[in-house]
C-alpha cells in the first residue's frame, strides 16, 4: 500500500470538545450573502466549514458523522485540498447538531446514511474552501499592491509568483476577515489536486490505536449514573402491565427504577449493577400480537402472497404475454432472512437535562434526529438541545435510528440526573430494526438464442419507509423495497417488478446497502440462472445484455479481467461473478470460493472492481471494499435473524455468528477511474458479494442457493 | 478492597470480587480504551493483558487478578509507538476503531510469544477478535509489518 507522505501531526480534538471552540461561521452556501459576518477577532471564519487563526492552524468542521467510513479524513482532504492548507497544520471538529448550517444540502437534514459523505456534500464544502482562498488571495494581493491574478496558493501560503513574496494564511487572517465572501468562487481543476486522489493515512487512526478515541460507551459526566433497560420479550408492541423493583431496589448501587417507553430502567452507580438489578425485576408483559408471530409463519404467509399480483414498481413491455408464448421458461422463488447490524459497539447514549434544555453525548448517525427527538421529550425547542456527536463503533444503518436516544433522555429526565443508558448484547440483537425478510418469485423465458425475452419478478415483504410512515402519498412501492430489483440494468424487453407490501411488525431498517443488499443476491442469481439455462457464460452473458449500461459493463469487465475469469482454478474452486449499482456507485465481484465435503464453504479470493467516480482516498475505497466484503460473506454465510412467539431468537455472537480472520478471504479492489461526479463507498461493496459467492457455490457443486443464508447441510457430498 | 497492577501502576479498588475486570478497568479506572462487546468472551473487545496472557476481561472476575499485572490498551506503550500500534497506523487498519483495541492487544500478546508468526499462528491467535468492518485484512499485514519494525528498531 503506498501511502503519502503527508504528516499525521493533525491536531485532531475530540468530538466531545465541540461546542466549547466551535468557530463562528454563517451560511456561505446556498442562501449566505457576501454580508458582515459575525467573527472572533483573529480568527477568519469565511463560513461554518472551515477557519484560520493567525498561526495559519487551519479548523475544518466536519458534518458526517465518524463510523468507520473516514469521514473525518474524507471530509478534511475536500476542503483541505481546495482550501490548500497544509496539511501538517490542520485539526478537525465534529459539527454540532444545527441543521441550519450543517444539514446535508442534498437531503435537508442532518442525518447520514445512504453512503451520502462525499457524494452530496462534495461540492458545497469545495465552493467554501475555494471562497476562503480567493479571499486570501485577495488579502495579499491587497497587502503587496499587486493584481489578484498575480497572486498563487501552495499549501498554508499565498506567493506572488513574479517576486517570489509569501505570505502565509495566519498573517493574512485580519485583512482577509475584512473581505466579503465571494459567493460563486472558482473550483480548481482536478490537475490542481494535491489530496483528493492520493492515498492520505486517516487522521483517526492514532486515536484509535491507543484507546483514546471517545465513543458513545466511553462518555463520562461528572455525576452521571448508568442504566440497563428491561425490554419486552417481543421484539415490538410489548408494554410493561405492572412490575415490582423490590428486589431490585435492595442491590447495593441501584438508585433508581423508572418506567420509559422501551421498558424498565434500571439506574445505577455502574453498568453491572444495572445488570443484575435488571436480572431482579418482576415485569408482567403485555405483549400485544406480535406474541403469536414466528418466522415459519411468515415465511408460509409470504409464498402464499407470492401467487398474487402486487403493485407494479416497474413495467416495460408486456411480461405476461412473453411468458405465455411459451419457449424455454424458468421459475424460481428465493428467500432471504431478517438481518441485525450488530454494530461491535452496542448501543447506548448519555443525557443530561439542564435549566431549560438537554445535553446528549452519542454515537449517531442522526444528529439532527437526536436533537429533534430529545427536544421533544424535554419539551424544549431544538436549539436548546446540544448534541455532542463521540466517535460511533459501527453504524451500517442502525445508528440512524433514535430509540436508544429516547431510552437516555427519558432516563435523564425522569431520575433528575445525567445517565448513560447502555445496551447489552442481547439487548442490540433482539430490539433492532432488521433488514426485511423477503419472499421472491422470478419467472423468465428465453428466446431461440438463450437470451432473456421476459422477466417476471415479484417481491414480497415489509418496506422499510412504509413502516416507518415515511412513504410520501400516491407512492405505492417503497423505493427501499425494489432497489437494485427495479433498475434491473439488463436489457430485456418485458420486464415487470412488483411488490407486495406484508409487514408482521417486526421493526425493519436501513441495513448497509439496504434494498440493493438482498436484491442484488436475488437478481444476480436469477441472471445467472438464466446464463446456466442457456448454456451460456455467465459474464459473457451479462456482458450481453449490459449495452445500455456502460458503467456496469465496465466494472463487469475490469472485475472478469482482474480475476483472470476462464483461466484454470486450483481443483475444487470455481468462481463466481455479480454487478450491481448502489448508491451512486457501480461495483462487480468475482469470488473464489470451494466447499469441503461436509458442506464448509470457504471463500479464497474477492476481486472487486469499483465505479465511484471520483476517488477523494483511493486506499479507503479500498478499505471499504474489503469491509463491505466481509459484512456481506458474513451476511450470506451465517447471518439470520429467526422470532419466535414474537422476540427474536438469537441472543450474542454465539448464535449471531460472525465471520472472522481465520475465514478471511484475500480481497482485491481495483479502482475504475470513470472521471464520474463522487459516488458513495460505504455501501456499494456490499450487494455483489452474495450472488458473487452463491454462483460460485452454484459453479461448483450444481446446486443453486436460493435461500441465505447459505445452508452447508445442503451443500454436503452425499 | 482488591489491589490490582494496572499499566505499572499499583491501584486498589473498593468493589465486589465478582465484578468482571472491564468494569473496573472501564468505570473504577476510567480506562475505556478496553471496550464491552458481547460479555461472553465471544468478541475480543475487552481483551486485555493479565501478567502478559491475552485474556477477555469481560468474563475475568476482578478477584481473578488480584496482586497480578494488567496491561491495557493504554499501558501497551507510552507513547503509542508500540510497532503493532505503529503498524496498524501505517496500513490505516482501523475503520469504527472499536474493536481494535481488542485486536492489538492480542497481536501484541502473539508478538511477545513468537516473533514471526505465520499466517496460521495469527489466524489461531486472532480468531477470537471480531471486527464488524472486516478489517482481517490489514490486520494480517499489520502484523507481519509490526515483525519487520519490531525487528528494525526500539519502540
Amino acid at each position: 500500500m503506498k501511502a503519502a507522505t503527508l504528516s499525521r501531526r493533525a491536531l485532531l480534538k475530540g468530538s466531545l470538545a465541540v461546542g466549547a471552540g466551535l468557530t463562528v461561521g454563517f451560511h456561505l452556501l446556498p442562501r449566505g450573502a457576501g454580508a458582515a459576518r459575525a467573527q472572533t477577532a483573529g480568527v477568519f471564519a469565511p463560513n461554518q466549514w472551515l477557519s484560520i487563526d493567525r498561526d495559519g492552524l487551519v479548523t475544518i468542521t466536519n458534518s458526517v458523522p465518524e463510523m468507520g467510513q473516514g469521514s473525518m479524513t474524507t471530509t478534511t482532504i475536500i476542503i483541505a485540498d481546495e482550501l490548500d492548507a497544509d496539511w501538517k497544520k490542520i485539526r478537525v471538529n465534529q459539527a454540532p447538531a444545527d441543521p441550519k448550517r450543517y444539514a446535508n444540502p442534498i437531503t435537508g437534514s442532518q442525518s447520514y446514511g445512504g453512503s451520502r459523505g462525499v457524494r452530496d456534500h462534495m461540492e458545497m464544502w469545495r465552493k467554501a474552501a475555494a471562497a476562503a482562498r480567493e479571499m486570501l488571495k485577495q488579502a495579499a494581493a491587497d497587502e503587496w499592491g499587486v493584481p489578484v491574478d498575480s497572486v498563487d496558493t501552495e499549501p498554508g501560503v499565498v506567493v506572488h509568483r513574479p517576486t517570489g513574496r509569501r505570505l502565509p494564511y495566519g498573517r493574512l487572517v485580519d485583512r482577509a476577515q475584512a473581505l466579503p465572501v465571494p459567493q460563486n468562487p472558482t473550483l480548481k481543476t482536478p490537475d490542481k489536486f494535491r489530496y483528493i486522489g492520493k492515498n492520505l493515512h486517516r487522521l483517526d487512526a492514532p486515536e484509535k490505536v491507543t484507546g483514546r478515541g471517545i465513543y458513545g460507551m466511553d462518555v463520562q459526566v461528572p455525576g452521571m449514573l448508568v442504566a440497563s433497560i428491561e425490554r419486552p420479550p417481543v421484539v415490538s408492541g410489548g408494554k410493561v402491565q405492572s412490575f415490582d423493583a423490590t428486589a431490585t431496589k435492595a442491590i447495593p448501587g441501584v438508585k433508581h427504577v423508572v418506567q420509559v417507553t422501551s421498558g424498565i430502567a434500571v439506574v445505577a452507580d455502574r453498568f453491572p449493577t444495572a445488570v443484575a438489578g435488571r436480572r431482579a425485576l418482576k415485569v408482567t408483559w403485555d405483549l400485544g400480537p406480535m406474541a403469536q408471530v414466528t418466522s415459519a409463519q411468515i415465511s408460509s404467509e409470504y409464498a402464499a402472497l407470492s401467487k398474487q399480483p402486487g403493485q407494479v414498481a416497474r413495467k416495460d413491455g408486456d411480461a405476461e404475454k412473453a411468458l405465455a408464448a411459451g419457449g424455454r421458461t424458468l421459475e424460481a422463488a428465493y428467500e432471504v432472512p431478517f438481518l441485525e447490524h450488530a454494530c461491535m459497539e452496542p448501543m447506548n447514549a448519555t443525557a443530561q437535562i439542564t435549566p431549560g434544555g438537554c445535553v446528549v453525548w452519542a454515537p449517531t448517525q442522526n444528529p439532527g434526529g437526536t436533537q429533534a427527538t430529545a427536544a421533544r421529550i424535554v419539551g424544549v425547542p431544538p436549539e436548546k438541545v446540544t448534541v455532542n456527536t463521540t466517535l460511533l463503533g459501527g453504524g451500517f444503518g442502525r445508528r440512524g435510528e433514535v430509540d436508544f436516544i429516547v431510552d437516555a433522555v427519558e432516563t435523564a429526565k425522569a431520575v433528575g440526573a445525567p445517565v448513560k443508558v447502555m445496551w447489552t448484547r442481547e439487548d442490540d440483537i433482539r430490539h433492532g430494526f432488521y433488514r426485511p425478510a423477503t419472499y421472491n418469485v422470478f419467472r423468465a423465458a428465453l428466446d431461440g438464442g438463450g437470451m432473456p425475452i421476459a422477466w417476471s419478478h415479484r417481491i414480497v415483504g415489509p418496506g422499510i419507509l412504509a413502516q416507518k410512515r415515511r412513504l410520501p402519498a400516491n407512492t405505492p412501492v417503497d423505493p427501499a423495497a425494489v432497489a437494485g430489483a427495479r433498475d434491473l440494468p439488463y436489457d430485456i424487453p418485458n420486464l415487470q417488478v412488483e411488490w407486495l407490501n406484508k409487514d408482521f411488525g417486526v421493526p425493519v431498517g436501513f441495513w448497509r446497502s439496504v434494498g440493493s443488499s438482498q436484491n442484488a443476491f436475488i437478481t444476480e442469481s436469477f441472471i445467472d440462472e438464466l446464463a446456466h439455462l442457456a448454456g451460456k457464460d455467465p459474464f459473457e452473458y451479462r456482458r450481453a445484455l449490459l449495452g445500455k449500461s456502460p458503467r456496469h459493463k465496465a466494472v463487469l469487465e475490469l472485475a472478469a479481467a482482474r480475476a483472470g475469469w476462464g483461466s484454470p482454478l486450483p481443483a475444487g474452486r470455481a468462481r463466481g461473478i455479480a454487478v450491481a449499482f448502489s448508491y451512486g456507485s457501480y461495483a462487480a465481484h468475482v469470488i473464489e470460493a470451494s466447499v469441503a465435503p461436509d458442506g464448509a464453504v470457504r471463500v479464497h479470493r474477492v476481486v472487486c472492481a469499483i465505479d465511484c467516480g471520483i476517488a477523494v482516498n483511493p486506499d479507503q475505497v479500498k478499505a471499504q471494499m474489503e469491509g463491505g466484503a466481509v459484512y456481506a460473506l458474513t451476511a450470506a454465510l451465517y447471518g439470520r435473524i429467526t422470532v419466535d412467539k414474537g422476540g427474536v431468537q438469537q441472543s450474542n455472537f454465539d448464535n449471531y455468528p460472525m465471520m472472522r480472520i481465520n475465514e478471511m478471504p484475500v480481497v482485491e479492489t481495483h479502482i475504475l477511474d470513470s472521471g464520474a461526479p463522487p459516488g458513495g463507498l460505504g455501501e456499494p461493496g456490499v450487494p455483489p458479494v452474495a450472488p458473487a459467492l452463491c454462483n460460485a457455490i452454484f459453479a461448483l457443486t450444481g446446486k443453486r442457493v436460493r435461500t441465505l443464508p447459505v445452508r452447508t447441510e445442503e451443500l454436503r457430498k452425499a | 478492597m482488591i489491589t490490582l497492577v494496572v499499566n505499572g501502576k499499583s491501584q486498589r479498588v473498593d468493589v465486589a470480587p465478582d465484578i468482571p475486570l472491564l468494569w473496573v478497568i472501564r468505570e473504577d479506572l476510567r480506562l475505556t480504551g478496553t471496550k464491552y462487546g458481547c460479555g461472553m468472551a465471544l468478541c475480543g473487545a475487552c481483551t486485555v493483558h493479565l501478567d502478559g496472557t491475552p485474556i477477555r476481561s469481560c468474563v475475568t472476575p476482578v478477584s481473578a487478578a488480584a496482586g497480578r499485572k494488567v496491561t491495557t490498551i493504554e499501558g501497551l506503550s507510552p507513547q503509542g509507538t508500540h510497532p503493532v500500534q505503529r503498524a496498524w497506523m501505517e496500513l490505516d487498519v482501523p475503520q469504527c476503531g472499536f474493536c481494535q483495541s481488542g485486536q492489538i492487544m492480542s497481536a501484541a500478546a502473539l508478538l511477545a510469544q513468537k516473533a514471526s508468526p505465520t499466517d496460521a499462528d495469527i489466524d489461531s491467535a486472532m480468531a477470537g477478535n471480531i471486527c464488524r468492518c472486516g478489517t482481517y485484512q490489514r490486520i494480517r499485514a499489520a502484523i507481519h509489518r509490526a515483525v519487520a519494525l519490531g525487528k528494525g528498531g526500539a519502540r
